[in-house]
């Protein structure tokens, strides 16, 4: 393991997902915590598609780029199944956020040619 | 967890119609009810539907069980005795009419509808405006609109069943797919899966658009096959952008703002596919053709959409029947082999269509009728015709 650590907080990288608090938010978009998507995984929504369904993570404006592996990790606690196993969830068009004038088939206003 | 080789009824599909049967049947005193869903509860058609109940249909029967849907989904949470929020939001299907046809229609379906005790009106352009306003809709020739009608989220409200039914001891298998049936002397001996067999001589096939080709495992006609439909989602905003579900039949469309922001919109396949009806698909790709055919709508709708961005679009599968409505019952060549299907609306019939068929199962009756729905009633030749559909 490398000596170097980091700058604001000092961790060497190794740091423990469960030791992570359970108020910790997961996902930002939708406000979700740790600890929200810990007791649906205990309940046996032990899938990225399910804790999403049911909590909304991954759904927002950032689409899951923020929440995916965390909570993939998450679940490859709490289950014991190597995240390599685990499915990543569906990952869906558009692939940034797009406004509605851009795309719209016969808009005629300012934003598209 | 170790396979349980018996159960005294056997559900297929974890869809709103699956899981609210197995529920109810459990409810009812049917000891051990086994749901099996091919991938994870409401990860089919009713987790990618478009959220909405309604008690606006112009035939009889829907009406009936779309308002029987209604007062359930007013009180899901306390029926079942489960701390989830399903975000039901009631501010009415706005119905758009653009042709004095189409009118004309609205019309008889709102003086049936009223004849039911389902208070729905016909409003003026200006009514209309006051309930959705920004939308832009001068081509209209008329609307009607029913306060009650509204939307819920479909996924927390299958997981409301789907924990209530955990409570009371149902049990639910994921990633369990049928392969096959045990039959004998005209009834239905059992269910072959992936992860074993299941002794039983009740099963309910409630897949949905797979509900077909459940049947035919079991060498049988069951006649539902899957449309794949598609939606958007934008980023959530300020309330107030589409406060009603404002929807129209011809041209297909539907728009609507979720509580917590995000705008949905979707239409059927008609719109933007280039190939022709009918449909007898199931995979549930999405594509560029309906995200620039309905951003167009929105666009010319809510032209207040413009500057909002898309965020999401999925597919999922309608169940289509010949007639677009449910084919439920047991069949008549196999005792014991049960259909539920909703034709495209099990988010919105599941809780109410769940019991019935579990009514019937158990007590050999039931208090909202669902006779008519017999997918023998194709054979004899008649087909249930309902207005009120895209």
């Amino acid at each position: 393991m490398s000596e170097a650590k980091c700058c604001c907080c000092e961790s060497d990288g190794s740091f423990n997902l469960a030791e992570m608090e359970n108020d910790t938010v997961l996902c930002r978009c939708e406000e979700v915590t740790l600890g929200t998507a810990r007791k649906w995984i205990a309940e046996g929504y032990d899938t990225f598609d399910e804790i999403k369904r049911m909590l909304r993570v991954g759904m927002g404006p950032c689409q899951g780029r923020g929440c995916r592996d965390i909570l993939l990790r998450e679940i490859s606690q709490i289950t014991g199944r190597p995240v390599s196993e685990l499915s990543p969830g569906t990952i869906r068009p558009p692939v940034k956020p797009i406004k509605v004038s851009l795309v719209a088939r016969d808009y005629t206003g300012g934003d598209k040619k | 967890m170790s396979w349980k080789k018996t159960a005294d009824a056997v559900v297929i599909g974890g869809g709103m119609m699956g899981i609210a049967t197995a529920y109810y049947l459990k409810k009812l005193g049917v000891k051990d009810v086994a749901l099996l869903e091919k991938n994870t509860v409401a990860s089919g058609s009713t987790g990618r539907c478009a959220a909405s109940f309604r008690a606006q249909w112009g035939g009889e029967l829907n009406i009936t069980l779309g308002k029987a849907c209604i007062d359930r989904f007013e009180h899901l949470e306390e029926h079942l005795g489960v701390d989830l929020d399903i975000e039901r939001y009631q501010n009415g299907y706005l119905l758009v009419a653009y042709t004095d046809k189409q009118f004309e229609q609205f019309k008889k379906n709102v003086a049936l509808q009223n004849s039911m005790g389902v208070e729905s009106q016909i409003l003026s352009h200006a009514e209309a405006m006051e309930i959705c306003p920004g939308m832009c809709v001068d081509d209209a020739a008329g609307f009607s609109y029913y306060k009650r009608d509204g939307h819920a989220d479909p996924m927390i409200s299958t997981f409301a069943y789907q924990e209530a039914s955990k409570k009371i001891g149902v049990r639910i298998e994921k990633f369990t797919e049928v392969t096959g049936f045990k039959v004998g002397d005209g009834c239905v001996r059992g269910v072959v899966t992936n992860k074993g067999a299941i002794a039983t001589d009740t099963v309910v096939n409630a897949a949905g658009p797979w509900a077909g080709r459940v049947g035919a495992l079991a060498g049988l006609n069951i006649p539902a096959k899957g449309e794949r439909h598609e939606i958007l989602a934008t980023e959530p905003v300020d309330w107030g952008v589409c406060p009603t579900m404002l929807m129209s039949f011809e041209p297909d469309y539907y728009m609507f703002q979720r509580p917590h922001g995000s705008i949905l919109a979707g239409c059927g396949p008609n719109m933007y596919r280039k190939e022709a009806a009918p449909f007898d698909d199931y995979e549930m790709e999405d594509s560029w053709n309906f995200l620039e055919h309905m951003t167009g709508h929105l666009n010319k709708l809510l032209p207040r959409t413009r500057g909002i961005r898309v965020v999401r679009q999925w597919a999922g599968m309608y169940d289509i029947t010949p007639d677009l409505q449910p084919v439920i019952g047991e069949a008549d060549e196999m005792k014991g082999f049960w259909v539920n299907v909703s034709g495209a609306r099990g988010f919105m019939f599941g809780p109410v269509a769940g019991e019935m068929v579990a009514e019937k199962i158990v007590k050999g009756s039931t208090s909202l009728p669902i006779d008519e729905f017999h997918w023998r009633r194709y054979a004899e030749g008649r087909f249930l015709v309902e207005p009120s559909i895209a």
